[in-house]
């Protein structure tokens, strides 16, 4: 068990760096998407792994699993959903705005006018 | 326990939903319920200030529950100065995004200003790091929305670099809470710092790899090189108002690797030894040559004030990689300088800008006001160039004085004074090209059409520059100050007992087992 999430994470983490990396918007989106289900499984084990015991207490019960880690993955999950549907509506804003999804800076274009000039 | 240490992330909180939800279409409102609530935030950080300044350490405990197991927020002498900084900066700004008509260029800018101050003011108050993780998110959050406030292409671009460069920086930062759980079974700062005192020689490999990772996360916010290639595009298309708010974002990375690095790591701890003298230091020192080459190098004004502010920051690591009282001292009495100094330069950039063609520095004709809007420039490039009388000069000397006993004292002063000179041309360039060359170019034929900025952006500029003035009159004052804050950060015991022993709610069992 402790073999597979292990080899999952780093997996899932190397895939997600090397998209980062590329140079255009859309593996870039991919490759942090990837990032942050690889940090949400490390977050969810970094209580230790426990298999089939409840987080919350109960009656007759002895072996209990770490509720923190699970809390702290709902908050990870939330904000990194949110981060990326908003990375997405700019991205997608800046590639229709330019018709280019270029992540870098592309040279200038002599028609390129300053924005938000009064 | 006082309440009042939770207002300055409360009250933003609530009048941002009520600027979306009552005030969504009357610009008006919104202004006056923005100003209005900045100004309570200025008393509420001013008064909680005055409570800290005599050493006392305000501990609030969200639920009544106490540390480790619930939320803290602490107030001593660094938190309360920072969010009194940060509340003062954001009246003067909120003024000029008013003034200069730049929060009705696109839809929900006081909301989304409100939500900013929300998240930087929990960021300086909160004693817990999954919390920081948490008010990290809504200051950046926050500042995306910020950042392309009023749209356009080239913004929204540089926005998409600034969104994917910070999200990959909460992502890493989520890594080293993982990693710091895992170790330690705790996110609490004061309890950690504990203790991470108890980990066996031999089994440092994890903490050490959090405490490097954490570290990247702070300097990622610093933008400390080679971390700081998404500042310039985003500073410098940043509507001016945004900008001139980011100048206390970087500050926040400085403020958390203070916090971090003095109290859970601090730099007598074997387990991270050697991180700030062989990494942050240098890392600084070449931060702060980048910078000020990137102000000598710039073609448009936005982007060498974007590096200026690189430069700044710099500085101010450099003088926090000592890790001495000293440079602490020093440090704090330069942030403070350079928020300022920067948030000038950021607005002036945009009086230039609103009656320029582009920011190009090549000569054109003169702008609206020039004879004004020059000598304000000079005297915000002066403190930011560290020329004597201002207060960016005696910050320098600080830090110089600071690394005296240092001993790579060679290399800092060399690079400190050298950069000194590259940002002085810098500045000295772009200054006579913007405002003295431009006397020699005729106005083109629609040059009637130039409006002059409204003298109330003039006055949110000149109270920036009156702060920066005090800050240079009162330098005995501040430093004695810093230095009582460097002092607390140094002995931090009473801190640590303030947060882990008080007692909360389930403290005494009512039953016994």
């Amino acid at each position: 068990m402790e073999f597979l999430i292990a080899s999952a994470i780093g997996v899932m983490t190397a895939a997600g760096i090397y998209l980062v990396l590329r140079l255009r918007t859309f593996p870039v989106i991919l490759g942090i998407s990837l990032l942050t289900y690889a940090v949400n499984v490390f977050l969810f084990t970094s209580g230790r792994v426990i298999v089939g015991a409840p987080p919350v207490l109960r009656d007759n019960i002895t072996t209990y699993t770490d509720p923190l880690p699970q809390a702290l993955v709902l908050t990870a999950i939330v904000i990194s959903f949110g981060m990326t549907a908003v990375v997405v509506m700019i991205g997608l804003g800046a590639f229709l705005g330019s018709d280019d999804d270029h992540v870098d800076d592309q040279p200038e274009t002599p028609q390129d006018k300053p924005e938000g000039s009064a | 326990m006082t309440h009042w240490l939770i207002a300055p992330v409360v009250l933003p909180a609530m009048l941002a939903p009520f600027i979306i939800l009552a005030a969504r279409f009357h610009i008006g409102i919104q202004r006056v319920f923005s100003i209005a609530g900045v100004v309570i935030l200025v008393a509420i950080s001013g008064a909680l200030a005055w409570a800290a300044s005599d050493g006392t350490i305000m501990l609030y405990q969200l639920g009544d529950w106490s540390a480790p197991f619930g939320i803290v927020l602490v107030g001593d002498r660094l938190s309360t100065m920072m969010i009194l900084l940060t509340s003062v900066l954001a009246l003067f700004v909120l003024i000029y995004a008013v003034s200069s008509g730049w929060d009705n260029r696109g839809w929900h800018f006081h909301a989304l200003f409100q939500f900013q101050l929300m998240g930087i003011l929990g960021a300086f108050l909160t004693g817990d790091l999954f919390n920081l993780f948490v008010f990290f998110e809504v200051l950046l959050i926050a500042s995306y929305g910020l950042m392309i406030h009023a749209g356009g292409t080239r913004r929204l671009r540089a926005g998409v670099q600034y969104v994917l460069f910070n999200l990959i920086g909460s992502t890493l930062f989520l890594f080293a809470l993982g990693a710091i759980y895992a170790e330690t079974g705790t996110l609490n700062m004061a309890d950690l710092a504990n203790r991470v005192t108890l980990i066996s020689a031999e089994e440092t490999v994890g903490i050490r790899v959090a405490a490097v990772l954490l570290l990247l996360v702070f300097a990622i916010k610093a933008a400390l090189v080679p971390l700081h290639f998404w500042l310039p595009s985003s500073y410098a298309e940043a509507p001016a108002p945004v900008a001139a708010l980011f100048a206390i974002m970087t500050k926040v990375g400085a403020y958390a690797i203070i916090r971090v690095y003095t109290l859970i790591f601090p730099p007598d701890l074997k387990v991270t030894a050697g991180l700030h003298d062989t990494w942050l230091l240098p890392a600084a020192l070449v931060s702060l040559a980048i910078g000020m080459v990137g102000v000598l190098a710039a073609k448009r004004f936005d982007r060498l004030v974007a590096f200026s502010i690189i430069g700044s920051m710099g500085m101010v690591m450099v003088s926090i990689a000592l890790f001495t009282p000293e440079g602490i001292a020093a440090a704090l009495y330069y942030i403070v300088h350079s928020t300022f100094a920067g948030a000038a330069l950021f607005l002036i950039v945009d009086l230039v800008r609103s009656s320029r063609a582009n920011l190009d520095l090549t000569p054109q004709a003169p702008v609206a006001s020039a004879t004004l809007t020059a000598s304000l420039f000079f005297v915000a490039a002066i403190a930011m160039a560290g020329l004597p009388p201002l207060s960016g000069f005696l910050g320098k000397l600080l830090v110089l004085d600071a690394s005296f006993d240092s001993g790579q004292m060679v290399w800092i002063w060399a690079v400190v004074l050298g950069s000194s000179l590259v940002s002085i041309v810098g500045f000295a360039r772009a200054g006579s090209v913007l405002f003295w060359k431009a006397q020699s170019v005729q106005p083109p034929g629609d040059a009637a059409k130039v409006v002059a900025p409204a003298t109330l952006s003039y006055v949110a500029i000149g109270g920036l520059i009156l702060l920066l003035a005090l800050h240079t009159v009162f330098a005995g004052h501040m430093h004695r100050y810093t230095t009582a804050i460097a002092a607390q950060l140094f002995s931090p015991v009473p801190y640590i007992t303030t947060v882990v022993d008080t007692p909360g709610k389930l403290s005494e069992p009512t039953e016994d087992q």
